[in-house]
């Protein structure tokens, strides 16, 4: 059972903040922020304890209209910081906003390392194929072939699939969905959020002004549409071929691990530390043994 | 700074100095990544910083440990990173990020040869300008430069209580002279040391406006996850935090952010001089050459000629009513420096007596010796 629109309304966005937003009429990305909203309100999350953090771009304007502790850093570092506020207070929930170009181009390198290392950070990667603020250049997911304002001859590089990179890259829970499904998204955001350990949900979303336009894609609505028809979920993506694939993607959670968390295991370093230095501490008030840094 | 009873004479390298001044000062997270020389600070802090419960952490690069110590200080915890030339280049993006949104942090550039990859076992003082004017955008900074061992403990606490007073970035510029030096010095014990945190809200959270002005010009600083919710952004910022284009609003912070660091102008800048009272000779010196410069004037005092030293510690804000009362003081000023005079160019735009200035540039990766600028004293 969902929410009315006006709890959400009323309970998380700022309303100190003058709106409009940036965003152009019909785009995903408020879809996205209204699956976030509903998944922090169903997961209780005391305001004060949810940080997020963005990079730059149109994803990066999402943390301004949000009633939480907002992080509008530079283009592709949103990871960096949060990697910093999460290990100075490891008890807030920590959650990144990005784009496409934001995460795997210029962010790229933080993003598979953030993966690797394992905080317990959930990151939202709203991928719409383009560059949409700067004016629809190509970006690391624009598909091959396809038309940007950097590619007006058609792209000629391929694609990232940024889930199966971030499932590659190390991360403990990593899943998949669109703009269109926006319940099942509300549902995944809730199990990235819940999940300890690095998680990934990236979000198919519609650029239908700089990448539908330029590549015939049809408007908001037929776009978000498209997505209804060409997403598999996980399971029967397993039990199709590679022809039945074609031109399709896979939508639902593509992987799910345990493994140890990096935020406890700082913990245990500190301890461990600890009980050293005392260790060492003692050891010199007991044999008067003098070190460097007496 | 002097020794007293009971305190004992440690053996410690320059870079084991920065990480003593750094706890000593409160820092409790580092990151930082692996760089030639500079990469024993990122090594004993690993080592330490987990015994007093803070965090150190190796980042994938220096462009994420600039962000990583950002976000740490942005949750309240006092934050430093380390790095050399290269490292540093990739640091300037963030730096801007955190002069922008007043996050206080501390950088440490231990200075090699340059550019690019350069002389990474070698010294330079080629980073001065761009430890001022690296980050693009009018921005506000706060340089400190040490040139010994002792100097690296103090000014790094310093650098730590001038970035918290005054919500601005410092870099303490070191070179691999001082880094890799080893000197015996008395460290004071903690309760000599004078700590500064920096001012978090005493309003209400619905009362909290993070960018307001005051009579500092430093708005309070409330922690992420502290109860005082509000927006943090590298754009243009009205007093809320959000967004402006407000050509008034976008004057009023601009104009604040500088005029915080100048209001402080008397507690920033800090120079020491040495034999100036009566000198008719003066080098003005920081970093390792400073020490050069030291022994210089007093082999010029023996031999009857009036020589001073004026050493600046802090370089930006350039200490200008120090460097000129020694111009117009002194008959001529030398100005040894291990790059094409980067120091130098500040002091000229300060010459306004016209006082004969001496350059003397060294940049073959070795330290300028004592004798080089002894003779520029006895020609001069």
């Amino acid at each position: 059972m969902l929410e009315s629109a006006e709890i959400i309304r009323q309970e998380y966005l700022r309303h100190d903040k003058k709106f409009p937003h940036v965003w152009c009429p019909g785009c995903g990305n408020g879809i996205v922020m209204n699956a976030l909203l509903r998944a922090i309100h169903h997961l209780e999350l005391p305001k004060d304890n949810v940080v997020l953090a963005s990079g730059i771009g149109c994803s990066g304007r999402l943390p301004t209209y949000v009633d939480f502790n907002t992080i509008h850093t530079t283009h592709g570092r949103a990871l960096t910081f949060a990697t910093g506020v999460k290990l100075a207070k490891p008890q807030l929930s920590v959650i990144a906003v990005m784009g496409d170009g934001d995460a795997t181009a210029i962010g790229g390198n933080h993003f598979i390392h953030a993966a690797r290392r394992n905080l317990n950070i959930t990151a939202i990667i709203i991928n719409n194929n383009t560059y949409g603020m700067t004016g629809g250049q190509y970006s690391p997911t624009t598909p091959y072939g396809s038309k940007s304002t950097t590619s007006v001859y058609g792209h000629v590089e391929h694609a990232f699939n940024i889930a199966e990179l971030a499932v590659v890259a190390g991360a403990s829970f990593v899943a998949r969905g669109t703009v269109y499904h926006a319940n099942h998204l509300n549902t995944m955001i809730q199990q990235a959020i819940v999940k300890k350990g690095f998680s990934v949900v990236e979000v198919i979303s519609n650029c239908h002004v700089q990448h539908g336009r330029r590549n015939k894609l049809g408007n908001a609505v037929q776009m978000i549409n498209s997505f209804k028809e060409n997403a598999v979920p996980v399971a029967r993506a397993g039990r199709m071929t590679a022809a039945e694939l074609q031109g399709k993607f896979t939508i639902g959670v593509l992987c799910d691990v345990e493994k140890p968390v990096s935020t406890e295991e700082y913990d245990r370093l500190r301890q461990a530390a600890q009980t050293e230095a005392n260790r060492i501490t003692e050891e010199k008030a007991k044999n008067g043994v003098k070190r460097y840094e007496e | 700074m002097g020794a007293s009873e009971g305190q004992k004479k440690i053996l410690l390298q320059g870079n084991e100095a920065i990480v003593h001044g750094a706890l000593a000062a409160g820092c409790r997270f580092f990151a930082g990544y692996p760089i030639t020389p500079a990469s024993e600070i990122s090594e004993i802090l690993s080592v330490k910083l987990p015994q007093v419960g803070g965090t150190f952490i190796q980042m994938e690069d220096e462009i994420a440990s600039m962000g990583a110590i950002i976000g740490a200080s942005l949750a309240g915890v006092k934050s430093m990173t380390a790095t050399s030339g290269p490292g540093f280049s990739l640091i300037q993006e963030n730096l801007g990020y955190a002069c922008i949104t007043e996050v206080p942090c501390v950088i440490v550039n231990v200075m090699r040869g340059g550019p690019s990859t350069g002389l990474p076992t070698n010294v330079a003082q080629g980073d001065v300008l761009m430890a001022r004017w690296g980050t693009h955008g009018d921005h506000p900074i706060i340089v400190l430069s040490v040139s010994s061992v002792i100097e690296c403990f103090s000014v790094t606490i310093k650098a730590f209580n001038l970035s918290e007073q005054f919500r601005v970035p410092v870099i303490i510029l070191s070179d691999e002279v001082v880094a890799h030096t080893r000197e015996a010095v008395v460290l004071p014990s903690q309760n000599e040391i004078q700590v500064f945190d920096r001012i978090t809200p005493s309003v209400p959270p619905e009362w909290y406006k993070p960018y307001a002005d005051n009579n500092r010009g430093v708005p309070d600083m409330a922690a992420v996850g502290d109860g005082y919710r509000h927006h943090v952004t590298g754009l243009v910022h009205d007093e809320r935090g959000f967004p402006t284009q407000q050509p008034k609003e976008i004057e009023q912070f601009l104009n604040r952010l500088h005029n915080k660091v100048t209001k402080g102008f008397s507690e920033i800048v800090m120079t020491k001089s040495v034999e100036m009272e009566d000198a008719e000779i003066c080098v003005i010196a920081y970093g390792s050459v400073a020490r050069s410069a030291h022994r210089a004037i007093k082999d010029a005092r023996q031999q009857g000629i009036k020589a001073g030293l004026l050493q600046l510690v802090t370089l930006f804000p350039f200490p200008r009513k120090a460097v000129d009362s020694a111009l117009r003081q002194c008959k001529a000023v030398i100005i040894p420096e291990m790059n094409m005079g980067q120091i130098s160019r500040e002091i000229h735009r300060v010459n306004q007596a016209g006082t004969r200035i001496i350059k003397h540039n060294r940049i073959d990766g070795h330290l300028i010796t004592p004798d080089e600028i002894l003779k520029h004293i006895i020609n001069a």
